[in-house]
């Protein structure tokens, strides 16, 4: 029996060999004579193709069944819509019985305002009231539409190209609302790729835009210029692509959370320097810098041409609502069908744009407003010198007078509700109305807490030493009770 | 669900591919002519690259007089259209001093609020005069007057909830509270077509976003079941809310919100609801309440309600209503209550008289009769629309009725014919729809007449016939006209 196994083998031994090398003399297919080495290769690629065919090893997937997915969700909680409420979150704001011109009625009372950006005193202003009224007897109040969709009224046509005329920029465009101006012009232009250079102290708006465009946005300390230097140098070195992609500086003119000016000269400087475009917003200072209110480019003497993109809301110094941007007619143009809250939001109501031309027509017509509210800035600053406990940490130039403590507590929350019981000492003892800085917790914003006062140029002297000396009072009554003079 | 004729989507696409051709064909000769051109330029990115306004600079600007057109006068049933005209092919716009009188079938003024109304026009005025324009601050600040506090108040009570929060925009509304209330690791769920605010302020949020199918509760409890199932992607940790969006009235497609069903779902998997009644608030129900009056929803089911007063309250400005405690949140955490201007004190009182007299409590019925009229208004519109053999979408009782325009060149040329008519209407095409699907929008109002609903029919019909946008066999004509004939 084994030696027939081993005589099967040993024949089949000598025939591999013989069936590799065997000289099939009649297998001769279509005149090629089929060796035996291509009987092997034949079979081998048919090994591979067969293989390649097949569909590659996955484990088995059992997809949950339907109990499972029923299991699943029944077990699913959800956290609660909002975190829960603590006595903090409740802050009742002062409710005003008038106007917010420079002297208004809360409870009665007769307080001095100070929390409302009126730098041109315009709020109450009867010529202003009168072309509102003209305006809302003709137009409605609402436009009851989109731009595109027959919300163009012809005021806002007016309005832009009063704006423009006056800013000395080749066109303009309006938006409905302050806010929404930088959270959607910043995404018309800027988007995935593209560099945003950009104070860390800008505000929420132009946050968000930054956040919606989808660019990258490189930070640099807020207001400081070597600073940016360095990050320009940084991004433009680091990156070999650089000059393929859009670069662009975003700085506030005056910013709304610390009152500080950008040196705009040494942004023109940087900007030339490196080729970065500048975006600029100017909401707290149009109609309040320059000899003639024309913003921070008359106050630096910079040809409004350097600057690439403005933006401004006119819920400040222009007292009426909504906001603009102007620029060349590339830049207004492109956001005309680009700009998703010029496009797809109602416009401005046309009584506010008419609100916008009477304004800038009455700052044009009295120019000493401004010699009036730079006057009322620096008696506020005489008034608050020797402050306990607080510092004044705004431009000395600047409307929007900014006070903060001397000895932050270290967190913002903390400092926030001392500066807040001191705006509230004001307003109950002294019948002046302050702002604390109060912060959502959407913004990202890192500056110190402090207290806004808007100087306006409708407020008296008296109104100002009012305002120096309760505040004096309550900071030195709340602030050396916690050691922090 | 638009279904798209086969051919006349071969046609679309056709003339879509032309332009696009002649487009690169003319960008390209640009590109010759710019190179001889130096430019002042030199290391700078263009700032409109090439082909980002490519739809605009070679498609938009051929039509560009279709739209942005100024008018002169409120946006009534009848306003004065200011002529253009221009000398440069298109390319830039001027105006005339001439106006024509044009029947207005575009803007969104639902109730008639935007002309002068004898109720709220005088109290829109007063509060003009005492509290100015503007308050020039913040609502924390110092922007927060008796009227926006009554307004909240009324607001709160119309919509049907505990307590509501203002803000001066309707599309910051959606942009900045979103992202308030809910963040990463969050989900929200959106319909396909819901309004580019929702879609902006759900990617500010930084949840993650999914989208359903339009107004289909079946695939959003699908959406549902799945992503409560597997979780966050990657970390698979369980959500920590979901959030689903819809609209109450979608403003291109004129459709009603399957709410009642929507509603139960979402309680079924508890997932919180956000209703968007940016067109249907005042607009529709019995008391102009809104989808929820309409469809019979209580608005308790409903966690977060918005909407704006653009449209049927003819002023500006939109709310949140929601239970007290977030209401409270939002008043503490909202960028938009926290940093912007509030809103305009006329406007707010505007919108304070123009709920009283939806309500009838400035003793007249007047508020009752416009909400009568805008429904038979639609209503009538809508049946003889679609009799003469128009594809008009939406639902009956909603006073938005779009109609399929689809092909490009159709767009401009119902746009003009109907303004040499006289009458004014809305094309909507790319970005606002899908690039295939153009049309125009009509919006009614209850201050059209019968004569001018009658007129806009007749002159609709006229220029359907010259475009050739009857797309469905017309309605055999009533059989009396032949009876007349046979007598």
């Amino acid at each position: 029996m084994a030696s027939m196994l081993m005589d099967v083998m040993k024949n089949s031994f000598d025939w591999i060999p013989g069936a590799l090398n065997a000289d099939f003399a009649g297998a001769v297919v279509f005149g090629t004579p089929i060796g035996g080495h291509y009987v092997v290769e034949f079979v081998l690629l048919v090994a591979v193709v067969v293989l390649l065919l097949q569909k590659s090893y996955k484990p088995p997937k059992k997809p949950l069944t339907e109990r499972e997915v029923d299991e699943l969700c029944e077990d699913w909680v959800p956290d609660s819509l909002i975190p829960p409420i603590t006595e903090e979150m409740k802050c009742e704001p002062p409710i005003l019985e008038s106007d917010a011109g420079p002297h208004v009625v809360i409870k009665g009372r007769d307080v001095v305002n100070f929390a409302s950006s009126n730098y041109l005193g315009l709020v109450g202003n009867k010529k202003l009231i009168e072309s509102c009224t003209d305006s809302l007897d003709k137009y409605g109040v609402g436009s009851c539409g989109p731009r595109g969709f027959y919300g163009t009224i012809d005021v806002h046509l007016d309005c832009e190209a009063k704006i423009a005329k006056f800013l000395g920029t080749p066109d303009s465009i309006l938006y409905s609302y302050g806010i929404s101006t930088m959270f959607s012009a910043i995404p018309a232009f800027c988007k995935k790729g593209d560099i945003i250079v950009v104070d860390e102290g800008v505000h929420w708006g132009i946050q968000n835009g930054l956040h919606l465009s989808r660019s990258t946005v490189v930070y640099f300390k807020h207001n400081d210029m070597q600073s940016l230097e360095n990050t320009l140098e940084k991004v433009t070195r680091q990156n070999k692509r650089a000059s393929k992609m859009r670069r662009y500086i975003v700085v506030e003119a005056l910013y709304q959370n610390s009152g500080q000016l950008v040196p705009l000269d040494v942004i023109i400087r940087l900007k030339e320097k490196y080729r970065f475009r500048v975006l600029l917003d100017e909401s707290n200072s149009v109609g309040v810098l320059g000899e003639s209110g024309r913003g921070l480019t008359e106050h630096f003497g910079v040809p409004v041409e350097k600057i690439d993109i403005i933006t401004a809301a006119m819920g400040n110094a222009l007292a009426t609502c909504g906001g603009f941007c102007t620029g060349s007619v590339r830049v207004v143009d492109h956001q005309r069908l680009s700009s998703s809250g010029y496009v797809f939001s109602a416009s401005l109501p046309p009584y506010l744009a008419t609100a916008a031309i009477t304004a800038i027509d009455l700052l044009e017509e009295n120019p000493d407003l401004l010699s009036k509210l730079r006057n009322n800035v620096a008696v506020l600053w005489r008034g608050l010198a020797e402050i306990p406990g607080l510092t004044i940490a705004s431009d000395p130039l600047s409307p929007l007078v900014y006070l903060k403590l001397k000895n932050s507590t270290g967190s913002f929350n903390a400092d926030s509700q001392l500066l807040q019981s001191i705006a509230h000492h004001v307003l109950e003892e002294g019948s002046v109305l302050v702002a604390a800085s109060k912060r959502s917790i959407l913004d990202k914003c890192q500056l110190p807490a402090g207290i806004r006062l808007f100087v306006s140029a409708g407020h008296t002297e008296a109104d100002l030493l009012k305002a120096a000396a309760s505040l004096k009072t309550a900071s030195e009554l709340l602030l050396s009770k916690q050691g922090h003079t | 669900m638009i279904t798209i004729p086969y051919t006349t989507a071969l046609t679309t696409l056709f003339s879509y591919g032309l332009l696009f051709a002649f487009g690169q064909l003319r960008d390209l000769f640009r590109k010759f002519v710019e190179w001889w051109k130096d430019s002042n330029l030199h290391g700078y990115a263009p700032i409109c690259l090439g082909l980002e306004d490519f739809y605009v600079r070679r498609l938009y600007l051929r039509i560009q007089d279709c739209f942005g057109r100024p008018i002169a006068s409120a946006p009534d049933s009848w306003i004065d259209v200011v002529e253009r005209y221009s000398n440069d092919s298109n390319k830039t716009l001027k105006r005339t001093t001439n106006t024509s009188k044009c029947l207005n079938l575009g803007s969104y003024n639902y109730l008639g609020f935007a002309a002068s109304d004898e109720y709220c026009t005088p109290r829109a005025v007063e509060s003009l005069k005492k509290f100015s324009p503007s308050t020039c601050s913040t609502r924390v600040d110092g922007g927060t007057t008796i009227l926006h506090v009554e307004l909240e108040e009324c607001v709160a009570q119309f919509v049907g909830k505990p307590a509501a929060m203002v803000t001066g925009m309707g599309y910051v509304t959606n942009s900045a509270i979103l992202p308030v209330l809910i963040g990463k690791g969050g989900l929200i769920i959106s319909d396909s077509l819901n309004h580019n605010s929702i879609v902006n302020g759900a990617r500010g949020s930084g949840a993650t976003v999914r989208v359903f199918q339009h107004n289909t509760p079946s695939h959003l409890e699908e959406v549902l079941r799945e992503q409560i199932a597997f979780g966050q992607p990657r970390t698979r940790r369980p959500w920590k809310k979901i959030i689903v969006v819809v609209e109450g009235i979608y403003s291109m497609e004129g459709e009603l919100c399957k709410l009642p069903e929507i509603i139960q779902v979402c309680k079924k998997y508890r997932a919180y609801t956000y209703l968007d009644e940016a067109h249907s608030i005042g607009a529709v129900g019995k008391s102009g309440r809104g989808v929820c009056e309409l469809l019979g929803v209580d608005t308790a089911d409903v966690d977060i309600m918005m909407g704006t007063f653009t449209k049927s309250f003819g002023s500006c400005g939109g709310y949140i209503a929601a239970s007290k405690e977030v209401i409270e949140y939002l008043k503490f955490s909202c960028p938009a209550h926290l940093y912007a201007t509030a809103i305009s004190p006329p406007a707010a009182q505007q919108i304070i008289s123009s709920i009283r007299v939806i309500l009838g409590e400035d003793g007249s019925s007047r508020g009752a009769q416009k909400l009568t009229r805008i429904r038979e208004n639609s209503n009538f519109f809508r049946s003889e629309l679609q009799k003469m053999g128009f594809e008009v979408l939406g639902d009956n009782d909603s006073p938005v009725m779009p109609i399929m325009l689809y092909n490009p060149a159709k767009i401009p040329a119902f746009s003009r014919e109907c303004l040499k008519r006289n009458v004014a209407v809305v094309t909507v095409a790319f970005p606002a729809t899908p690039l295939l699907l153009a049309r125009a929008r009509i919006c009614i109002s209850a201050s059209h007449t019968r004569e001018d609903l009658l007129k806009a029919l007749e002159v609709i019909s006229e220029v359907g016939d010259l475009v050739g946008i009857k797309y469905f066999p017309a309605e055999p004509k009533k059989q009396d006209e032949g009876r007349v004939k046979l007598e």
